[in-house]
């Protein structure tokens, strides 16, 4: 029944979402001299051939609010930058200059931020990012996405560059499997992975999205018939799929790689609260403390409960 | 004239002043002929097209001199001149930092720190776009000790972005007093050289130096300029000229008078 494990994938279905992006990139700053790439010396694209784009590749070095600012200017004067750098950086180092410079204005920069949630692994708390869709989500204008494979990366890059106003787009650090998804990623519409008529599991990101589908496998056996939904998009948030979620099914499930307090969880019963209807939302996501443990990034999701077996535990605990 | 369009400004801001809501009085003052010069006599601008793709770029980064930049673009004739009586009012388009939907405004600043690296990208899209277009960027003295100025000034050095000005409002105080008694600038020409800048040293109240200063750019080719600006805060009003009390003021309509008896004096001196 399960529409996405991580057995099913084929070891070279298998990328990192960081690579995938910047070959993306690279493609389209070569072909169209909107898009500027600012480097924030991240490494990602020391390897890359600009081609014709070269000129429009500037690594500025390990300083973010400048790098927010400069791409503001950048827009203002008609182009498109993508900024690259990890995301507890772009969120948290840089807010001031992505409040003011970038969302206050409504300016087309895009906000690629990679070792997002937890991937940072052994790196530690202070690489770790769990709070960015949170402050992000916060801020007026912003478009808050969240591929959860590479080919959903791709359209999403390249949908967000044609976008008109910010949009911050949170990557992984290592690979991870593609989702054998039926229906192409579209910005603003959650992704149905699996229909279910008792609970709905809502997820954002690679991991999150898997322990999620795994989770409902585990479900069926017990009985419990439970849909999965992949929010790729935090903001602007699907109100609609939520609703469904809330008045067809007994409770819903969310699962993500963030702090509990302002994430998708977060989003999802400010939706639910304000329906009115009687609907449980329990979310699964980094309790109130800096991650627990110590170790690569399997094993932080795990220590911090990030899993199929907590999200199946929360489903079977709604009421029935 | 420079000096006719100077005392206008500050007849402007004094008035502004005399609202309620009181006003940046001191360090709006304090960069009259720098304004006045640059809208006058160095950007190319046209009123008319305040959004022209060829047009020089002005940031106003110490943002809280809003009131002095709002009566120069009025002086310079972005807006008619009345519509600054709005200043204070509810709702009126005249906030106390620049509000970009006046016309001439190019970014809402305020929070310092924030026009130089959004100048450095000014200035790297002037130079994707072949253009010669300038982009000059005004800077409070206590300002600079926000980090990301610094941040931007190595970004343009290092990236040579010789079209690239920055006018530091040297006034020599921040609320608390002295710069140089809180968090201290000098020696600040060497450190803007450090940082692949070339400097120039002007009396910020003499229009001929500052024009002077402010022409001719790029004065060194591959390196940005910084023009270090000698003002006075509250630069008109003897009684308050170089006091940090006159950082934010309201005018009651006995203090209007003398305030505006002093600025038009002050063109008769």
């Amino acid at each position: 029944m399960s529409v996405v494990t991580a057995e099913r994938t084929a070891p070279e279905q298998t990328r990192a979402a960081r690579e995938v992006y910047r070959d993306v990139l690279v493609k389209l700053v070569a072909e169209d001299d909107r898009y500027v790439c600012l480097d924030s010396d991240t490494g990602l694209f020391t390897a890359a051939s600009w081609g014709g784009g070269a000129r429009r590749y500037l690594n500025l070095g390990i300083a973010e609010q400048n790098l927010m600012g400069v791409a503001a200017g950048l827009a203002r004067s008609g182009r498109i930058p993508f900024v690259n750098t990890m995301a507890t950086f772009a969120a948290t180092r840089a807010l001031e200059a992505v409040k003011l410079d970038i969302a206050y204005n409504d300016l087309p920069v895009r906000i690629v931020a990679t070792h997002g949630g937890l991937s940072a692994g052994h790196l530690g708390s202070t690489h770790h990012a769990l709070e960015d869709l949170a402050l992000m989500r916060l801020l007026p204008h912003m478009t808050v996405l969240v591929p959860a494979d590479g080919p959903a990366t791709e359209s999403m890059v390249r949908a967000a560059a044609e976008l008109p106003g910010p949009v911050y787009l949170r990557l992984g650090r290592g690979a991870t499997p593609d989702l054998d998804a039926r229906e192409p990623v579209r910005i603003g519409v959650a992704q149905p992975l699996r229909r279910g008529a008792d609970v709905t599991l809502i997820a954002t990101g690679p991991h999150p999205v898997l322990a999620a589908a795994e989770a409902a496998d585990e479900l069926a056996g017990d009985g419990i018939d439970a849909a999965v939904l992949n929010m790729h998009t935090v903001k602007p948030l699907d109100r609609e799929a939520i609703v469904t979620a809330a008045t067809r099914t007994r409770g819903i499930v969310t699962v993500e790689e963030h702090w509990a307090a302002g994430g998708l969880g977060s989003a999802v019963a400010e939706v639910v609260a304000e329906l009115g209807v009687a609907c449980p939302v329990r979310r699964v996501a980094v309790a109130d403390r800096f991650a627990a443990g110590t170790g690569g990034h399997r094993h932080l999701l795990a220590r911090n409960g990030i899993s199929a077996a907590a999200v199946a535990v929360q489903a079977r605990r709604l009421p029935a | 004239m420079s000096d006719d369009h100077a005392r206008r400004a500050r007849e402007r801001i004094v008035r502004m002043c005399a609202n309620p809501e009181g006003g940046h009085l001191g360090g709006s003052m304090s960069l009259v002929e720098i304004l006045v010069t640059l809208y006058h006599d160095v950007l190319r601008i046209d009123p008319r097209l305040p959004r022209d793709p060829d047009r020089d770029i002005l940031l106003l980064s110490k943002g809280h001199g809003a009131i002095g930049l709002y009566a120069v673009l009025a002086g310079r004739g972005f807006f008619p001149e009345e519509r600054l009586a709005t200043y204070g009012a509810p709702d009126s388009v005249f906030t106390a930092h620049p509000n970009p939907a006046v016309p001439g405004v190019e970014m809402p600043t305020g929070s310092l720190g924030h026009g130089l690296p959004l100048g450095v990208g000014f200035a790297l899209a002037a130079r994707l776009d072949g253009s010669d277009r300038r982009c000059f960027v005004v800077l409070g003295d206590g300002e600079l000790q926000e980090g990301s100025v610094w941040e931007a000034a190595m970004a343009a050095g290092a990236q040579k972005l010789d079209r690239l000005v920055a006018i530091v409002d040297r006034n020599g105080l921040q609320i608390s007093g002295d710069t140089e008694e809180t968090v201290a600038l000098e020696p600040l020409a060497d450190r803007w050289r450090s940082f692949g800048w070339t400097v120039r040293e002007v009396d910020g109240h003499d229009t001929d130096q500052v024009r002077t200063a402010l022409t001719d750019v790029p004065h060194t080719p591959g390196r940005p300029t910084v023009v270090l600006a000698r003002t006075v805060k509250g630069k008109g009003l003897p009684y308050i000229e170089g006091q940090a009390r006159s950082h934010y003021v309201r005018l009651t309509e006995r203090g209007h008078r003398r305030a505006h008896a002093a600025v038009t004096r002050g063109r008769r001196a």
